[in-house]
């Protein structure tokens, strides 16, 4: 048993329904409880989808239990099929329904309904939400492409000469983090190097849409999290050739152009020529300056955080001091970046640990997943959302990509706001402390000053600290450093007070002298 | 409209309503949303599920913004090798109590709750309730409920949870005087009116069930009388009367007349004399009645159509059309008391169609063909009904907001009129 707190991803069926609910004229039943039917509210309420999820629920109840569950998975389905007529049809069970063993699939297959009909089994005891999404896709990949794949062994044809080449988006679907802006932005992309999007799937495919999958070029895969399989199988099935960048960044939408360029035979340079994005001429203005070595944590799905971190480092000047993923699926890769940057990769779904992780490191920005945002409003550390699990607030209702160039753009203000924002509340408590205002004010973080109640931090209004700080064990100051620490100026006096007891109580120093101070000062300067 | 006092004798004729059941897909939440307001209420207590993944995600979707506090509620998620025989899972489970504990220093009270799976492979939560209580005792006492969505509907988890208590409450002093116990979640500032109003009117003994802490568990016993604030409490009534105490049959406190009979019937049993009954209440009614007569003028002759979900159903739509002047076009329920609802039965407009259960696409048919001005239904179901251009209020915020008692009254109609107010004013 895991003890969980908070979750970042979904039970597997949750996945698939995400696959479901952004294909056209597929409907998922699912042998389920009755308590199960909450996920629909995550389509309505979180991505506001204005209609339900396709997707209908057994919800068997324990009078159920005693009689025929399988009667009434069957009957629900014929009654599904009867009353939406999809053009293809998904079935599964959720955690519950599983332990039953009724054998949705086997079930469905006796009733011989006139459309295809998937079974789904994701093993909710063992995988996770994206799991499900990326089986669901490459179930329904191989159901529709599979009968129109070449003999095996069959050599890919040359394109025509008069042909524009064309390709498959693969991975954007419904609850994915800013999905809908950054099909919108890569199909943009390729528009402007001559290259023909094919099919987009799933977000807006339909069965007969993935029937076509085999006849682009290649396939450009967005979310490998939910594309990686489906992709590796039609490679293998139609050798088609699969992007391997994701193109969030300057850096990353310049490598994808290249890719892209040279699997469809065409010129990247004019595209690459152009100044599309403002992110790195905002990064080298001089207002930017103080962003430098900013220490910053990341976290998120494999894909988001790996290339956060690269913008952050490469494109930012930030110092990456934590890189972590969920997503173990992807762990190699993250492992991969992690090392580049020196840090150890943080492989966790356990909140706990990376709540501890972030108050250990100490870092000034963020970048994480609606459960970071939480944990730096908790510490009181500026904060942006870089990935799923999505939040109602990342479905904007502006246009707000995070890949392309107009992406390096939405990052750049998303990572660097929270900062500026962290630097206003600092002025605000500087001119606080001009003698216009109350003289008691003190700064965020340093509410034991002269014994006088401090100006609400952020981190007050959060329930009792955890890991941060054990007020037990903390040395206590000398009266001399502490009147030396209150020299220093506000903005980072609640810093040189948390490095300064952290430097002794790693030393056993139990009363922290003004040679403390200024032993630790040296220690942390950089 | 014909405004009854809502005192009705006890040999009420229902007549009028006939409920009838349906049975197909149900879209509501399942007994472990419960715990996201029960963990507010009852503020040293901490509820942990023996569960899956999805309860955990259910848990986190239902509780939405409250991800800002540390909750005081978890999930023991049930992994493969536990299914395999692999983990022993008394072990497991003693192991996450344990880390529960000691993180969580402030607790007095643990909820074992009881999911879907751990029903079905029968993890018997009783006995590992008992076993760590032996433990933890005295600090913490630990108990177990079942909140799965096989057993309950929503509303019942808390039902379940209460009536898991109730054995825990002590027992009243032999020389104790008649006291009055009020049985369901109330918000602390209704709990506080309805406090006032009872020490107005003389009832001297008044506690609060669940109470706000572990420690503060009232006594219960032959001579304590019982009011139901809550239309979902079938075990707890059942439970509290198994140890003596007596029910006081009432409608619901919600509205205007639904809580004058409810404090009317409490004053009742205490023998409180009528002339000051009247004349505590006289104040409250005509400030209430004031303040429902702005809402009266936007609701009236309005047609409301409400798909079942919080079990609050019933006497909302009592409310709805006695106070309001609403034409009900239908009321599900997803589960029905008629014991406990039979006065409130007996207050709806003869005829209204009152379905008991769900069949969700029939009962979709019915609304879309019905065109109702309003359609109260759970949270999956109004964006896209609001799609198709009717007006929806969220049921779940009937368990959130404030609802009962006089002062209460007129933020339920509003709760209901905001809906018709923000479409008359969108303009594109």
């Amino acid at each position: 048993m895991q003890l969980t707190l908070w979750t970042y991803e979904a039970p597997p069926h949750v996945g698939a329904m995400r696959v479901a609910a952004a294909l056209e004229g597929v409907h998922y039943v699912l042998h389920a409880p009755q308590g199960d039917t909450y996920a629909d509210l995550l389509f309505t309420m979180i991505e506001r989808s204005a209609k339900r999820p396709p997707v209908s629920y057994t919800t068997f109840m324990a009078r159920d239990l005693g009689g025929d569950t399988t009667e009434l998975f069957a009957t629900t389905l014929r009654d599904t099929y009867e009353r939406f007529r999809p053009q293809a049809m998904l079935v599964g069970a959720t955690c519950t329904a599983e332990l039953l063993q009724d054998d949705p699939a086997g079930l469905a297959q006796s009733l011989g309904l006139p459309v295809p009909v998937i079974p789904l089994e994701l093993s909710a005891y063992q995988r996770k939400e994206n799991w499900g999404a990326a089986e669901t896709l490459y179930r329904l990949v191989r159901a529709f492409a599979g009968p129109h794949a070449p003999p095996p062994g069959t050599r890919r044809e040359a394109r025509a000469a008069d042909q524009p080449p064309r390709c498959n988006i693969l991975g954007p679907c419904s609850l994915g983090f800013r999905h809908r802006d950054d099909v919108h932005e890569v199909t943009g992309l390729l528009h402007r190097l001559g290259v023909e999007v094919n099919v987009v799937a799933p977000l807006g495919a339909s069965p007969a849409d993935l029937a076509r999958l085999g006849e682009a070029d290649f396939n450009i895969v967005l979310y490998p999290e939910i594309a990686y399989q489906a992709a590796q199988w039609l490679e293998r099935t139609f050798g088609q050739p699969t992007t391997k960048t994701v193109p969030i960044g300057i850096g990353a939408t310049r490598a994808f152009v290249t890719e892209v360029a040279q699997l469809a035979g065409v010129d990247a340079a004019p595209l690459l020529d152009e100044t599309l994005s403002r992110l790195p001429w905002y990064a080298r203005s001089v207002d930017s300056t103080y962003l430098t070595g900013k220490r910053v944590f990341v976290f998120g799905d494999a894909t988001h955080a790996i290339a956060a971190a690269r913008i952050a480092a490469d494109e930012l000047g930030f110092d990456v001091v934590g890189l972590g993923t969920y997503s173990r699926e992807f762990a190699r890769e993250l492992r991969a970046a992690a090392a580049q940057y020196g840090i150890e990769p943080l492989i966790a779904d356990d909140y706990l640990e990376i709540e501890a992780k972030v108050a250990e490191l100490h870092p000034e920005l963020v970048l994480g997943t609606q459960m970071e945002r939480h944990i730096a409003k908790r510490l009181g550390i500026p904060s942006a959302v870089i990935s799923a699990p999505v939040h109602v607030q990342d479905f904007p209702a502006r246009y707000s990509p995070q890949m392309g160039f107009e992406g390096a753009n939405v990052i750049f203000d998303t990572f660097v706001h929270p900062l500026m924002m962290g630097l206003e509340e600092h002025l605000l408590t500087m001119f606080r402390e001009d003698f216009e205002f109350r003289k008691q004010a003190a700064a965020p973080g340093d509410a034991a000053v002269n014994g006088t109640p401090a100006p609400t931090p952020p981190e007050v209004d959060a329930p009792p600290p955890l890991q941060a700080t054990n007020p037990i064990q903390a040395p206590s100051w000398a009266t001399e450093a502490e009147q030396e620490l209150h020299k220093i100026p506000f903005f980072v006096r609640g810093r040189a007070r948390r490095n300064t007891e952290r430097f002794a109580q790693e030393r056993g120093v139990s009363v922290i002298t003004v040679e403390t101070l200024y032993d630790a000062k040296a220690y942390f300067s950089r | 409209m014909s405004r009854g006092n809502g005192l009705a004798g006890p040999d009420l004729d229902c007549a009028g309503v006939a409920p009838s059941s349906a049975r197909g897909q149900h879209a509501s939440f399942c007994g472990l949303a419960g715990i996201v307001w029960l963990h507010r209420k009852i503020q040293d207590a901490f509820f942990l599920v023996i569960g899956s993944r999805t309860c955990a995600h259910l848990l986190q979707s239902a509780a939405g913004v409250m991800i800002f506090a540390e909750p005081r509620f978890a999930t023991a998620v049930i992994e493969a090798r536990d299914l395999a025989g692999l983990a022993d899972i008394d072990a497991e489970i003693d192991q996450a109590v344990a880390r529960v504990i000691e993180r969580r220093p402030d607790i007095r009270l643990l909820f074992l709750v009881g999911s879907c799976p751990s029903e079905v492979i029968r993890v018997d939560l009783a006995l590992a309730a008992e076993r760590l209580s032996r433990l933890f005792a005295p600090r913490v006492r630990v108990l177990s409920y079942s909140g799965s969505g096989i057993d309950t509907t929503f509303t019942q988890g808390e039902d379940a949870c209460l009536a898991s208590l109730v054995p825990s409450l002590p027992a009243e002093a032999p020389d104790a005087e008649s006291s009055l116990l009020v049985v369901g979640t109330l918000a602390e500032i209704v709990e506080d009116q309805f406090r006032r109003l009872f020490t107005e009117l003389g009832v001297e003994h008044v506690r609060f069930f669940p109470p706000r802490g572990a420690s503060d568990l009232p006594a219960v016993g032959a001579r304590t009388k019982f009011l139901l604030a809550q239309p979902f409490l079938t075990e707890t009534a059942r439970a509290l009367q198994a140890r003596g105490a007596a029910r006081l049959a009432a409608p619901f406190p919600l509205g205007v007349e639904g809580t004058t009979a409810w404090a009317s019937a409490a004053a009742q049993a205490f023998a409180v004399d009528p002339q000051r009954l009247r004349s505590v209440l006289a104040a409250r009614t005509e400030r209430a009645q004031e303040a429902l007569a702005r809402h009266r003028e936007r609701l009236a002759g309005k047609r409301i159509f409400f798909f079942p979900d919080s079990q609050l159903e019933i006497p909302i739509a009592r409310f709805l059309a006695r106070e309001l002047a609403m034409e009900i076009v239908e009321v599900g329920t997803p589960y029905l008391n008629r014991h406990h609802l039979a006065r409130e039965l007996a207050l709806l407009p003869p005829q209204t169609p009152v379905i008991e259960g769900q069949d969700l696409e029939r009962g979709l048919d019915r609304c879309r063909a019905a065109r109702p001005d309003l359609t109260v239904c759970g949270l999956g179901l109004a964006n896209p009904l609001e799609a198709e251009g009717l007006t929806t209020k969220w049921s779940i915020e009937l368990l959130f907001t404030p609802i009962q008692g006089f002062e209460q009254a007129a933020d339920l109609a509003q709760l209901f009129a905001r809906p018709l107010l923000r479409k008359a004013r969108l303009a594109a």
